[in-house]
């Protein structure tokens, strides 16, 4: 009984380290189709968007599966909780990464805006943001997730740094507005994967603590 | 001796086992349901208490310094490996175990705040007090009247009528009214499983106890009787305090409030059923309930 259930346990592992995988080569190559204005590379995310929410349904049927066919309890049964709710995360950080995508689509076909915020380093904030939050739940490290919880602060304060500047652009040069714009939602979107990504460091700490955190991270930072 | 149904036996501690005395000290909420099973945790007044209690055969520990509270109108179950113990204490609460030679125990168990293994312990009143359900159904060869009125008989209940509103109060206590009322003088042997473990449950209640304590009450039965026995503990948690031992952890976790996780003859971990089965607080519980134990 306890084989099979293990057994399951690492599949169900393997599925959603690849789906994270994926998932991360998504906002990575969504960043990259902004930086480089490549609409080819941002139109191949927007049609692989399916390959996410296939293998996250299989994830959730796999979750019921065992909770059917097993019952698990305790750290088995924290762990499939936290999967199910990991699985959700990340295949809203994938639709997330094809908003980028298609944000980047726009940008690629009007002219370059340039403003001094750096909505690369955003990117690779939120990308790190999301690598650690699997790094803990592969190694079952609580302090990890509890960092990356504490990390949310730097995206959103840079998101409202993007705000204030696309503000200023925006009056500067009135007939850059649709590209402003469209680069002020690839932030929000950033923001909002960290946001994500911080759900995710949160189910890893119940996993492993068993404390929902959810609500009150800032006593936990 | 009881005279009448109404009167609660007097205890073989010396006091009234009354267990209308014990709701109103403790305040209990209304039938416990999962949502609420946690709040009634809070009762303070053990109406079983074991203080460093050892029981030994021969030279071999049976338990060793089991320190535990079990709360009033509410189910607590012991769970763990073979051998680790958790029928040895339930059958020490009755002093069952007496009928093996050469035990012999350590530290105290209190029942209603009196020593069982104190010498001038009367085994019957206590017994009678301290119902039990074993884990295969063993109703005697008689009529399923006789069985349910088996206890009150030797209590001295003579009276027909008596004895007929005992049995039938009993069975309906069980569950197993409905089903036999027309067949009372039908031998109890011809019931099916389930019907004959709930017939011995129906047995233990017409003593009126205010324990009772079951070791494995559902291994021998199907799942429809399992089921069914599982509604009746929740039913009966109302008004007993129930101690059950069980080897199906799924069965604790849906019927008990509190779960004792006994190993090695040890109480390793006893806490809020919700908390054994989502967060023990324990390495070796964990191992236990997620099956990775050895």
């Amino acid at each position: 009984m306890a084989k099979h259930l293990q057994r399951e346990i690492e599949n169900l592992k393997k599925k959603l380290l690849a789906l994270g995988a994926k998932v991360e080569t998504f906002v990575r190559d969504a960043t990259l189709s902004i930086e480089k204005r490549d609409a080819v590379l941002a139109q191949k995310i927007i049609n692989n968007d399916i390959d996410i929410d296939n293998t996250e349904i299989e994830i959730e049927e796999d979750c019921l599966k065992i909770l059917a066919l097993h019952q698990p309890v305790a750290i088995d049964l924290r762990f499939i909780v936290a999967v199910l709710k990991i699985n959700n995360d990340l295949e809203r950080i994938g639709d997330l990464a094809v908003n980028i995508a298609e944000r980047a689509v726009f940008l690629a076909g009007q002219p370059k805006v340039n403003i001094p915020v750096d909505i690369v380093d955003m990117a690779h904030h939120a990308q790190s943001m999301l690598k650690q939050s699997l790094d803990a739940l592969i190694n079952h490290d609580g302090q990890l997730a509890h960092k990356v919880c504490a990390s949310d602060d730097i995206i959103d304060g840079m998101n409202r740094q993007m705000y204030l500047k696309v503000q200023e652009a925006i009056l500067e040069n009135p007939e850059q507005i649709s590209s402003l714009i469209h680069l002020l939602s690839a932030s929000r979107h950033l923001e909002r994967i960290a946001d994500h990504t911080t759900n995710i460091a949160e189910d890893v700490i119940y996993m492993i603590e068993g404390q929902i955190i959810r609500h009150r991270t800032e006593e936990y930072k | 001796m009881q005279k009448e149904k109404d009167n609660m036996p007097t205890s073989a501690l010396g006091k009234k086992a009354n267990i209308d005395q014990i709701k109103s000290v403790v305040s209990l909420g209304d039938k416990a349901s999962p949502a609420i099973k946690d709040t009634n945790l809070d009762c303070k007044c053990a109406v079983i208490k074991s203080e460093n209690f050892s029981f030994y055969y021969g030279l071999k520990v049976g338990v060793k310094n089991i320190t535990m509270e079990i709360y009033p109108c509410s189910v607590t179950a012991i769970i763990g490996p073979s051998g680790c113990g958790k029928s040895t204490f339930l059958r020490s609460i009755n002093r069952i175990n007496d009928l093996i030679p050469h035990t012999r125990v350590e530290g105290n168990l209190l029942v209603n705040g009196h020593n069982v293994y104190d010498k001038n312990t009367n085994l019957v009143n206590l017994r009678q007090q301290v119902g039990m359900v074993f884990q295969k159904p063993n109703p005697f060869p008689k009529s399923i009247f006789e069985n349910a009125a088996y206890g009150p008989r030797l209590q001295g209940v003579k009276n027909r009528s008596q004895l007929q509103q005992v049995v039938e109060n009993s069975l309906k206590a069980a569950a197993l009214w409905d089903e036999v009322k027309d067949d009372l003088k039908k031998s109890a042997l011809a019931l099916s499983g389930g019907q004959q473990q709930r017939l011995c449950i129906a047995r233990a209640l017409a003593t009126r106890p205010n324990i009772i304590l079951m070791d494995e009450p559902c291994s021998a039965l199907d799942p429809i009787a399992t089921g069914k026995i599982e509604d009746l503990i929740d039913k009966l948690q109302n008004d007993y305090t129930i101690v059950i031992v069980t080897h199906n952890m799924q069965q604790a976790a849906r019927v008990s409030a509190r779960t004792a996780f006994f190993c090695l003859g040890e109480l390793i971990e006893y806490d809020s059923t919700a908390k054994i089965f989502r967060n023990p607080g324990k390495k070796q519980t964990e191992d236990y309930v997620t099956g990775r134990f050895g």
